[in-house]
């Protein structure tokens, strides 16, 4: 792979995701205030002593992002990874098994899509005890129906081709079929479905945070930044909209890499490099 | 008289996107120049990748999916149309000058009636009212020798057979009374049986309407039935251009000569041997439900020898193939291995049984996994059957290779890099890597241009030789039936029609469908057409 034959908006991608990724596991280092330090009077404008002002309590409104970024990054991560892991692994198992298998587990997937998500979401987060990892993984669960829709319909294409069937007739296992035939002709759009779904993880925990069961104050995320300061936007006060913008920020890098990795895999196929 | 239509020195360009590499320009036509008068019919011969199909779209003023004319002047009535701005063309396209896809299946909308888009550009260009539009399309489908003229252009295109369709096709590009009609491979996708109709039906129609024709094909035995001059293409540049007699009688360019001698027999045939490694007895086989596909088949084929298995599409040949794999369980009968039963499913064989038969598919594309190299594509079975790994694994991989007569140096790419006939080359290494005793060759060579596939036939015939390998052989060619078999299997709406050694099946007397099956492979000389056509009326008015 050539450095020079990476395209300016992979670049931007690339930064915007390093930044976030620095912030993150360097934010004790770098935030100037900790966490959960009252520094200052509520809601100071930008500049002056603090650089992105205060937030409703008086907090570093900039110390309370770069904490954010560790907690929001982990949490949509980890569920993106692991809601894809289950996704994939169930989806591709429907789709080269077949028959009662199959329908065994896309009518359970049915069964929980029909559900809305947000409220499956809230009732299970709150009967559960709050605690991260019972988060990730509700999160995590909710979102590899998505997956298994994708991976099934995607996997089910490719179980058809030819040399799926000549892997067949030489008498390999299951797993080589998943794993090494179909896995590695599937990743373009499995790809570009993480990207969304990384950045749908975000606004979803944002969403849990700001209805109060994401992660739980003091801790710092940056939906519950902005559910935390949602009512300075009456007053004029730009805080909300900070953590909001880093989410979105994050979102578009996210799919700007994604849309790099989705060109380079698919000229390997022999496909025009912009489609 | 002035030349209807004139090319001139046309040349074309397209911009390429190597992977890896950043996209450059190339040439895919380079000045090529002809002229077609009124009436006549121009055919455009090459391989794939010879421009033919550019430069016929050329004629419509188009360029396909980013190729564009660089230079030189078409000429249409003495007006050069790539000049014209995009009205002009427009009204030039579909109504001066038309044009019929290789695959009339995919050209067609099949959610409107056939008769609604035989017409339709005719009305669209106003060249006539509905009325007489559909009028001209029950003249049309009359002479084009469809069935039911005036009720025809009521059906969907699902309704009618595929060599039906591409009629249809021609009726569309025939309706506006063009001057001109581009003939994409028209007949390429269709049986030999279905073809021979086509063909006829098609120089029937040019004759009666008096117009001029492009036809693109690569069978130098078709064009020379329907064309008055024939121009040989290779890699965008003209080779040869003549009128017919002189190409097909008197070829003056070497690469001419080797396309008119292609089909020339490979082997000599093997003696007759009762003992059979591979026996097929008494197989039924049906898919899902209870349509069956095949009727109480029974073939053998003797170790070392090749059994070509013959019959046009439908005709269960693929499903044989399918049956002997164990992807497809009979329902009665059964496949005998080197004198032992083997199991129906696939699932249940072994890993020996496994190895001993390997298959090779139409497609070479999409029989390889696209995400592997060649290195693994090869060295899989080797791993796999044979446990090879790291050094061991690649010095094989190297052998191999060089048996099927490609270098090293393909060894690191993608099958994506590969042309046509290297691609059908390396699954054939990948067969051979699990040292079979029986390849199942399922049409192979039948997307392959002519000279790439006398190369894959003659690679698989030194193979057979050094390792005493036996095929069956799945085609519906007889050319190459002729160059390859020991023995015939002539299968017909599931059924083995005729089986025996080549010279027994190939030698009258025949039974009815053989006997239409041999008559209707173009062969490579003028009025062939005529004379099969004049011995089937003579026939069918005998009956």
């Amino acid at each position: 792979m050539k450095w020079r034959a990476i395209p300016l908006s992979a670049w931007i991608g690339l930064a915007g995701i390093a930044a976030a990724l620095f912030c993150a596991i360097f934010a004790p280092l770098i935030a100037p205030y900790g966490e959960r330090e009252v520094v200052g009077d509520i809601w100071l404008p930008i500049g002056g002593e603090f650089l992105l002002g205060t937030d409703n309590l008086g907090r570093d409104l900039l110390s309370r992002l770069i904490y954010g970024a560790q907690t929001t990054i982990f949490v949509a991560l980890a569920a993106t990874v692991l809601s894809f892991s289950l996704g994939v692994m169930l989806s591709f198992t429907a789709a080269v098994v077949g028959g009662w298998t199959d329908q065994g587990l896309s009518r359970l997937n049915d069964l929980m899509m029909s559900i809305p998500t947000l409220i499956f979401a809230l009732i299970v987060l709150a009967v559960l005890p709050q605690e991260l990892w019972i988060l990730i993984l509700v999160m995590a669960v909710l979102d590899s129906t998505r997956v298994f829709r994708l991976g099934r319909a995607v996997a089910v294409d490719i179980t058809v081709m030819e040399f799926v069937e000549a892997a067949r007739l030489r008498g390999e296992g299951r797993l080589w079929i998943i794993f090494r035939e179909i896995l590695p002709n599937t990743l373009s759009p499995l790809l570009a479905e993480f990207g969304l779904r990384f950045a749908f993880a975000v606004l979803f925990l944002s969403t849990l945070s700001f209805l109060g069961l994401g992660i739980q104050p003091p801790e710092a995320d940056w939906g519950g930044i902005v559910k935390d300061n949602k009512d300075g936007i009456i007053f004029g006060i730009p805080a909300a909209l900070i953590p909001g913008a880093a989410i979105a920020g994050l979102a578009i890098c996210v799919n700007l890499v994604v849309d790099w990795l989705l060109n380079r895999t698919a000229s390997l196929k022999g496909g025009r490099g912009d489609g | 008289m002035a030349d209807m239509l004139d090319v001139r020195d046309l040349k074309i360009g397209a911009t390429a996107y190597p992977p890896g590499e950043p996209p450059k320009d190339i040439k895919i036509v380079h000045g090529v120049s002809f002229t077609l008068e009124k009436g006549k019919v121009l055919g455009l011969i090459g391989e794939s990748g010879a421009g033919k199909s550019t430069i016929g779209l050329a004629a419509l003023a188009y360029g396909r999916g980013g190729v564009r004319i660089t230079g030189g002047e078409v000429l249409l009535d003495g007006e050069n149309i790539l000049d014209l701005p995009a009205s002009g063309i427009r009204d030039i396209r579909g109504r001066r000058v038309c044009y019929v896809a290789q695959s009339a299946a995919a050209a067609f909308n099949p959610a409107h009636r056939l008769g609604d888009q035989v017409i339709e550009a005719a009305v669209r260009h106003g060249v006539m009212s509905r009325s007489e539009a559909w009028e001209r399309a029950k003249y049309l489908f009359r002479v084009l020798g469809l069935p039911d003229p005036d009720s025809f252009g009521r059906r969907y295109p699902h309704q009618v057979s595929g060599g039906q369709l591409q009629r249809a096709m021609t009726a569309m590009a025939l309706c506006p009374g063009p001057e001109l009609i581009v003939f994409d491979e028209p007949t390429t996708a269709l049986d030999v049986t279905t073809q021979i109709d086509v063909l006829a039906a098609i120089k029937r129609a040019i004759e009666e309407t008096h117009t001029a024709a492009l036809y693109i094909t690569h069978d130098l035995a078709v064009v020379a039935q329907i064309s008055d001059d024939i121009m040989v293409l290779r890699h965008g540049n003209m080779v040869e251009y003549g009128s017919v007699q002189q190409i097909i009688e008197a070829p003056e360019e070497d690469y001419t000569r080797e396309l008119v001698s292609v089909t020339e027999s490979l082997k000599q045939e093997a003696p007759e041997q009762s003992e059979a490694l591979l026996r097929i007895s008494g197989v039924d086989a049906s898919y899902a439900g209870d349509f069956k596909v095949l009727h109480d088949v029974s073939v053998h084929l003797p170790r070392g020898q090749t059994l070509a298995v013959v019959g046009e599409s439908g005709s269960g040949k693929s499903t044989l193939a399918r049956v002997i794999t164990g992807l497809l369980p009979p329902s009665k009968g059964d496949v005998t291995f080197n004198g032992t039963v083997l199991p129906p499913k696939f699932a249940d064989r072994n890993k020996e049984q496994l190895r001993q038969v390997q298959m090779l598919y139409q497609m070479a594309d999409t029989a390889m996994n696209p995400r592997q190299t060649v290195r693994d594509i090869i060295g899989r079975p080797l791993t796999f059957y044979f446990g090879l790994r790291g050094a061991e694994k690649t010095r094989r991989v190297t052998e191999l290779l060089d048996q099927i007569e490609m270098g090293t140096g393909f060894i690191d790419r993608y099958p994506a890099e590969l042309s046509g006939g290297q691609k059908q080359r390396v699954c054939i290494a990948r067969a051979l890597a699990a040292e079979p005793e029986v390849i199942l060759c399922d049409e192979p060579t039948s997307a392959l241009d002519p000279l790439v596939a006398a190369g894959i036939l003659k690679l698989l015939l030194r193979l057979q030789k050094e390792s005493d390998l036996s095929y069956l052989f799945i085609t519906h060619d007889i050319a190459t039936v002729r160059a390859i078999s020991d023995s015939i299997a002539v299968m017909y709406q599931g059924r083995v029609v005729r089986f025996g050694p080549k010279s027994k099946v190939l030698a009258p007397p025949f039974d009815d469908y053989t006997d239409l099956l041999l008559k209707s492979v173009p062969e490579m000389r003028l009025g062939w057409l005529e004379e099969v056509l004049a011995t089937r009326r003579m026939g069918s008015a005998g009956h």
